[in-house]
């Protein structure tokens, strides 16, 4: 069997590389992607958690996040196609119009 | 006391006037204007007419009570109005005057702009003047007082383009301001002790309090108050000057506000209190000395002027220090007398005054008139009356109310040969001074030809804007009908007016006012017994005394004829031998520049330094803007964490969550 502590390194893994991705990257779909990660991320940490023991409750609270996810990406998308339409780049540094 | 329910329209009439006047009056034609004008102001005056005919003694005083108005406890005032037999003087000499006034106004000021806007003022005034008149009580007294040196202000400041009638209309108020002040507290003092307001009420109050001989007490105090009050409206030393720079307004304004009604309204008020003053000796006497000081100082002054407003505007605060005096010894009776009279004469002197500005063009100096009488003759009769009166020759009007003023002086309780002597020489100063205007303006050769022709260019802006009609510059001409009329009715008036006085009638009719002394223990009836007594018995001292005065009226009239007629050179000798003390005089006495130095400057700039400056400027807008600047800076610093930049924000989250999580596990392993 293996230990906890390996999934929970691999969990904190992707995790750190989701928010390195998060922060590095310009592409919005890069960074979209790396939000998924960091998800993923989490949701290994809880199922480890949930088999270590016994408790079907960070199984549930992982579906949850799952549907989250979906949904999240769903909208997400519809706007990084809309942001494409009207800037005409997917670059998050030049959608800055707001800034002062 | 009788209920009348009737007085209160007679104020409403000129406040309906003023009203229609202004808020239609610059859309209407001028005939409408002056028809709106004269019929409220004539209806007033009728109703005046009727109330004096319907007035008995027996019944009055008349009363009515219109609205309540402050209620608080046991202290109440209403707006309520009064008619004894001080009032119905008032009233019909306001109403009267005012009247011809109104008149007259049409034909002097018929082709100015602000037609509607002079006639809206002056009813007005009107409804102010008799608001103070009819008055129950102080505080509807005081509304009137203060209403009337608003329309002042506003007559004053008329052609507020001009900015000497703009700064003249602003002394005017401030000065009177001084004395509102001193009014004020008089007020206050009288509800903190007499619980009322009300004319009853108060001199009911105070008519058990024994007279105040030994020390200044309460009564004392309210009447010197009341006296700063009254020194401030009616141009009494120390606060006189606003009076002669009140010439600044349109020649009627002069004759109606600052002649005949609202610079008496002292008077009245001090008349009206009589029963304070009579158990305040010392209140009293202080205004006897200011009374008789401002008579003479203000008729000194009077000798050097050349403007013919002025010479009029120093001549009448010399003789409301008549008035004064007279209440001082305890004549009221006899200074409400000499109000009325004064009313007269000096009305008309104005408007006579006015008659010759306009038929000349508007010059005032009357260095360059002269000759006048065989081009306007009717202005010259009736300004003889009104000079004969105010001179006191007999049988013109003043001879009547001045005599009996210095007769008071002397005789009366109060009364002093000091005050007589000063009132002796006030009237031969007087004298002196109306003849010089007359013999200067009437006779003589005409010596305004020269300006007359371009005088409007150069002259004098206030001039050529008081008479822009008369910019055709022909030769001095009569002034129409409709200024004539109220001259001659005038005339009439300073001729006959003093008449009613013969025999003591006028003080008998006055007398329950003016109620028993509080030194005499005696009833009404028995205290005048006394006084008539007490007169007959100095029947051959007042022939006397009368007669001195009639000396010194015709001393001054054949002074000004040798100075000014036979010999007109001799008056700039004189002036120049007298020097320092000429220029003195015709500098009015450095008056104004010694108050600009005392009072005004250090106002104004400390007002300036530390209240403008420091206070406003260094305190309130130093804490309003310093907040704005440490808002401001705080937030141009801050703001750089917006930066708009969507991976800043997310490292910012990064490192937030790292270091609350580095905390939990420091945390923890602790």
């Amino acid at each position: 069997m293996v230990p906890l502590s390996y999934y929970l390194l691999l969990s904190g893994i992707l995790f750190a590389c989701g928010v390195l991705g998060f922060l590095i990257k310009r592409n919005i779909i890069t960074i979209f992607m790396s939000i998924e990660l960091m998800l993923n991320g989490v949701n290994l940490s809880f199922v480890a958690f949930a088999a270590r023991w016994h408790a079907l409750s960070g199984q549930v609270f992982v579906f949850f996040v799952m549907v989250v996810a979906a949904a999240e990406a769903a909208v997400g998308l519809a706007i990084i196609i809309s942001v494409y339409r009207t800037r005409e780049t997917l670059n998050v540094d030049r959608v800055n119009l707001l800034k002062l | 006391m009788t209920p009348n329910p009737y007085l209160w329209v007679i104020p409403i009439l000129p406040l309906a006037g003023a009203a229609i006047n202004g808020f239609f009056g610059r859309r209407s034609s001028k005939k409408a204007i002056s028809t709106v004008a004269l019929v409220f102001c004539g209806s007033a005056f009728a109703m005046a007419l009727i109330l004096a005919a319907g007035f008995s003694s027996a019944s009055a005083p008349y009363y009515c009570n219109l609205a309540h108005w402050i209620r608080s406890g046991s202290f109440q005032v209403d707006f309520s109005f009064y008619l004894d037999q001080l009032s119905l003087v008032m009233l019909l000499v306001v109403t009267g005057v005012g009247f011809l006034i109104h008149i007259y106004s049409v034909g002097y000021m018929w082709d100015d702009d602000g037609y509607y806007r002079f006639m809206s003022y002056m009813n007005l005034f009107m409804f102010f003047m008799l608001t103070l008149v009819l008055a129950k009580n102080y505080l509807v007294m005081f509304i009137g007082w203060e209403g009337v040196g608003l329309a002042s202000y506003l007559l004053i400041g008329y052609w507020f383009t001009q900015d000497s009638a703009a700064a003249a209309g602003k002394k005017a108020f401030i000065v009177n301001r001084i004395g509102d002040f001193g009014f004020l507290i008089a007020l206050f003092l009288m509800i903190k002790h007499f619980g009322s307001l009300d004319f009853t009420q108060v001199f009911t109050a105070v008519q058990p309090l024994s007279p105040e001989t030994a020390g200044a007490g309460l009564l004392t105090a309210i009447g010197l108050l009341l006296m700063v009050g009254a020194a401030g409206k009616s141009a009494q030393i120390p606060l006189y000057v606003w009076l002669p720079d009140a010439m600044e307004g349109p020649t009627p304004v002069s004759a109606l506000i600052h002649a005949a009604t609202m610079v008496t309204a002292g008077v009245y008020m001090v008349a009206r209190s009589s029963v304070i003053f009579e158990r305040a000796p010392m209140a009293l006497m202080a205004v006897a000395i200011i009374g008789t000081l401002t008579a003479l100082f203000a008729a000194t002054i009077g000798i050097a002027q050349t403007d013919i407003k002025k010479v009029l505007a120093y001549s009448t605060i010399s003789q409301l220090g008549y008035m004064f005096m007279a209440c001082g010894v305890g004549a009221f009776s006899a200074g409400i007398f000499h109000l009325m009279t004064h009313a007269f004469f000096k009305g008309l002197l104005f408007l006579a005054a006015g008659s010759v500005i306009h038929g000349i063009g508007g010059e005032q100096d009357m260095r360059k008139m002269g000759g006048l009488r065989q081009y306007m003759p009717w202005t010259f009769l009736t300004m003889t009356i009104a000079t004969f009166a105010i001179a006191g020759f007999p049988p013109f009007a003043g001879f009547f109310s001045k005599d009996e003023i210095l007769w008071k002086a002397y005789s009366s309780e109060y009364g002093s040969w000091v005050f007589w002597l000063i009132g002796v020489i006030t009237a031969f100063i007087t004298s002196f001074y109306m003849f010089r205007l007359w013999f200067l303006t009437f006779f003589g050769d005409y010596r305004g030809g020269e300006v007359n022709d371009g005088a409007h260019q150069s002259a004098n802006a206030h001039a050529a804007h008081d008479h822009s009609d008369h910019g055709h510059g022909h030769g001095p001409h009569e002034s129409p009908w409709v200024m004539l009329g109220p001259l001659v009715v005038l005339a009439f008036l300073s001729l006959v007016g003093g008449w009613i006085g013969i025999g003591g009638r006028f003080e008998h009719f006055l007398a329950p006012v003016f109620q028993v002394p509080a030194f005499h223990e005696a009833s009404a009836t028995e205290y005048l017994a006394h006084g008539t007594a007490g007169e007959a018995a100095g029947t051959g001292t007042e022939t006397l005394l009368m007669l001195i005065s009639v000396a010194a009226a015709i001393l001054g009239l054949l002074l000004a004829w040798t100075l000014y007629l036979r010999r007109p050179q001799l008056p700039a000798r004189i002036a120049d031998s007298l020097g320092a003390l000429y220029r003195a005089v015709a500098n009015k006495y450095y008056i104004d520049e010694l108050y600009a130095v005392l009072f005004v400057k250090p106002l104004v700039d400390g007002s300036t330094t530390i209240l403008w400056h420091g206070v406003d400027q260094g305190g309130i807008d130093a804490a309003v803007n310093n907040s704005a600047d440490a808002a401001r800076y705080v937030s141009d610093n801050v703001r750089h964490m917006q930066s708009g930049n969507l991976r800043s924000y997310a490292g910012w989250v990064a490192a937030g969550a790292a270091a609350v999580i580095a905390y939990m596990v420091w945390m923890g392993i602790r």
